[in-house]
């Protein structure tokens, strides 16, 4: 893909990250960030690719194997727990 | 090309799902699903990848990985204490980081491994200057990331002290490091096809990780809130250079947008503290001797929790301040409880949320969301200081910069012109401590010697519980 089509993308998606969560009450800055976080575990997509990609026992192979186990728990974990705190504000929500 | 143009086509739903996510994510009503639609997203772009890039006989590899990485997450999620959350999300934060290092290097090796048998000339194309400086930044980035919050992971949990640690000639040590970083990262980028390129890429490597370390060390316990959502835009910023260096426009977009939220969650931190992002990273803030806040007027008077039950009986306004301190003593339970009694017995209560209270941000309204404290009595700083004079009873619990009064009144403070809770101006004011020792800043506590405080010595937990006792006889 061309750079500057990249880099387009890049400052786009920048300006709208800070417009989009701008104002966040207090109360939501935990799940915002641990929320987040998962997202930031989108590099299994490259520790997929690197693991797919490369000829088993190579060594690029076993890094991006190390990078989609590394990868793989930020997404679980950081949705599940995400998900597991939320439920607590929901509750009171209800009453 | 027409299977990669619906491969893309897919990492633009995924993107798009991930934009939507994060937005309901910033409000109470839509965030746990908010939450959910950005998981589909992700489970989008996994799909789309492994039906795209089956290039080798490696789908062993992929379930082990997956699998190992789903049961770690999974118990993690499930059994973390909601006192351990900064921990968690700290540890989140730096396997993150620690993944984009490892694409990046995987890429750069990738092409190293091509090119071993050649002499001379180059089997294939090598690596771009663009790729190669796209690579040290995913290096760098993720390195500092993950030691980084290795070490904040190291003084949330206490397996580190939490101080601040400053030695001689910190700064200039650090600077170096970075000169390092920059002079190996240059050399590499503008050859990274010759030569000495992979002394050059290991060099930067280990220099990333050591100043991920040395950059958080001067940064005590209290400032963990700014580290961590620092931390976290950080992740985001790899996994964006990580999508550079694989050219994978979703990878930029998430990363992006992680960037920016942690970017915001900081600045929100250090609004609330007073002080600018490079006063928290670089001034050892809280190592500093503690000279500065020296006179005191009046002494500590303690009381005890038989006195501090009647006082609290006839009190009909009563706000609670939590900090860190409650999370150690896992108090919140204990502390909602009597919340409870107070309320039954006619008294009005509120709980004071500083915005910094605890060591990441929104720690404490966690806490209370855990013990069922109700939402509606969840108040803000802003919101609670205009009616601190008619309150009777403010009961503080494990907290101390957020309500020092040394922040509005003496210029000669460190903490001077942060913000805080005017508790001082309660008609009485409770406050819960362990001992007579200063806070994290190492600022003794005006509060704690003012006419309107009575200290309760002893574990928040164990006083909270003694008190409920006296209500119940």
């Amino acid at each position: 893909m061309d750079i500057i089509l990249l880099l387009f993308i890049f400052t786009l998606a920048a300006f709208l990250g800070l417009e989009l969560i701008s104002k966040v009450p207090s109360q939501l800055h935990t799940p915002l960030m641990s929320g987040s976080n998962a997202i930031s575990g989108i590099t299994i997509v490259g520790a997929l690719i690197a693991t797919m990609q490369n000829p088993q026992g190579t060594t690029a192979m076993t890094l991006g194997f190390a990078a989609l186990v590394l990868a793989t728990i930020n997404v679980v974990g950081g949705y599940l727990v995400t998900d597991r705190m939320l439920g607590m504000f929901k509750k009171k929500g209800g009453k | 090309m027409e299977l990669s143009g619906l491969i893309n086509f897919f990492y633009i739903a995924s993107a798009t799902l991930f934009i939507f996510g994060i937005k309901m994510l910033g409000s109470a009503n839509t965030a746990r699903r908010g939450n959910m639609v950005s998981s589909i997203g992700m489970l989008i772009a996994i799909v789309v990848t492994l039906v795209d890039k089956q290039v080798f006989d490696s789908w062993m590899w992929i379930l082990a990985g997956i699998g190992a990485g789903s049961l770690i997450g999974f118990f993690a999620a499930k059994l973390v204490k909601m006192t351990s959350m900064p921990e968690l999300v700290a540890l989140f934060n730096g396997f993150g980081g620690l993944a984009s290092l490892l694409i990046g290097w995987a890429e750069y090796q990738k092409v190293v491994d091509a090119n071993a048998g050649a002499i001379g000339e180059l089997l294939n194309p090598g690596v771009t200057h663009f790729t190669a400086s796209v690579i040290f930044l995913a290096v760098f980035i993720g390195g500092i990331t993950f030691t980084g919050s290795m070490y904040a992971w190291g003084k949330l949990s206490g397996k580190i002290s939490g101080q601040a640690k400053v030695f001689a000639g910190q700064k200039a040590f650090n600077a170096l490091i970075m000169l390092g970083i920059l002079l190996t990262g240059v050399l590499y980028a503008t050859t990274p096809n010759t030569g000495n390129a992979y002394q050059f890429f290991l060099a930067f490597v280990i220099l990333s990780l050591l100043l991920g370390i040395f950059g958080v060390m001067p940064i005590g316990g209290g400032d963990m809130p700014v580290v961590i959502s620092l931390l976290n835009s950080c992740s985001g910023l790899a996994a964006c250079a990580a999508g550079f260096v694989i050219q994978n426009n979703v990878l930029i977009v998430a990363g992006c947008l992680v960037g920016a939220s942690g970017l915001i969650l900081t600045i929100i931190m250090c609004k609330a503290m007073n002080r600018t992002l490079a006063n928290v990273l670089f001034s050892g803030f809280g190592a500093m001797a503690q000279k500065a806040g020296g006179k005191q007027e009046g002494e500590m008077k303690a009381l005890s929790s038989e006195d501090a039950y009647y006082v609290l009986e006839a009190a009909s306004s009563v706000v609670f301040v939590p900090g860190y301190g409650m999370a150690v003593a896992q108090a919140q339970h204990a502390v909602k409880e009597l919340g409870e009694i107070l309320e039954e017995n006619g008294a009005e209560v509120r709980f004071a949320i500083h915005p910094v209270a605890g060591r990441m941000p929104g720690h404490m309204n966690v806490l209370l969301a855990e013990a069922d404290v109700p939402y509606e009595q969840l108040s803000e700083m802003d919101d609670v200081n205009p009616l601190m004079t008619t309150v009777d009873v403010a009961i503080v619990i494990g907290a101390n910069d957020v309500v020092n009064p040394a922040a509005g009144e003496d210029p000669n403070s460190p903490i001077y012109g942060m913000p805080i809770i005017n508790v001082h101006e309660a008609k009485t004011v409770f406050a819960l401590k362990r001992g007579q020792g200063a806070g994290f800043s190492g600022l003794v506590n005006q509060l704690f010697f003012r006419e309107n405080t009575r200290m309760l010595y002893g574990d928040a937990k164990a006083t909270v519980t003694e008190l409920l006792a006296q209500f119940k006889d």
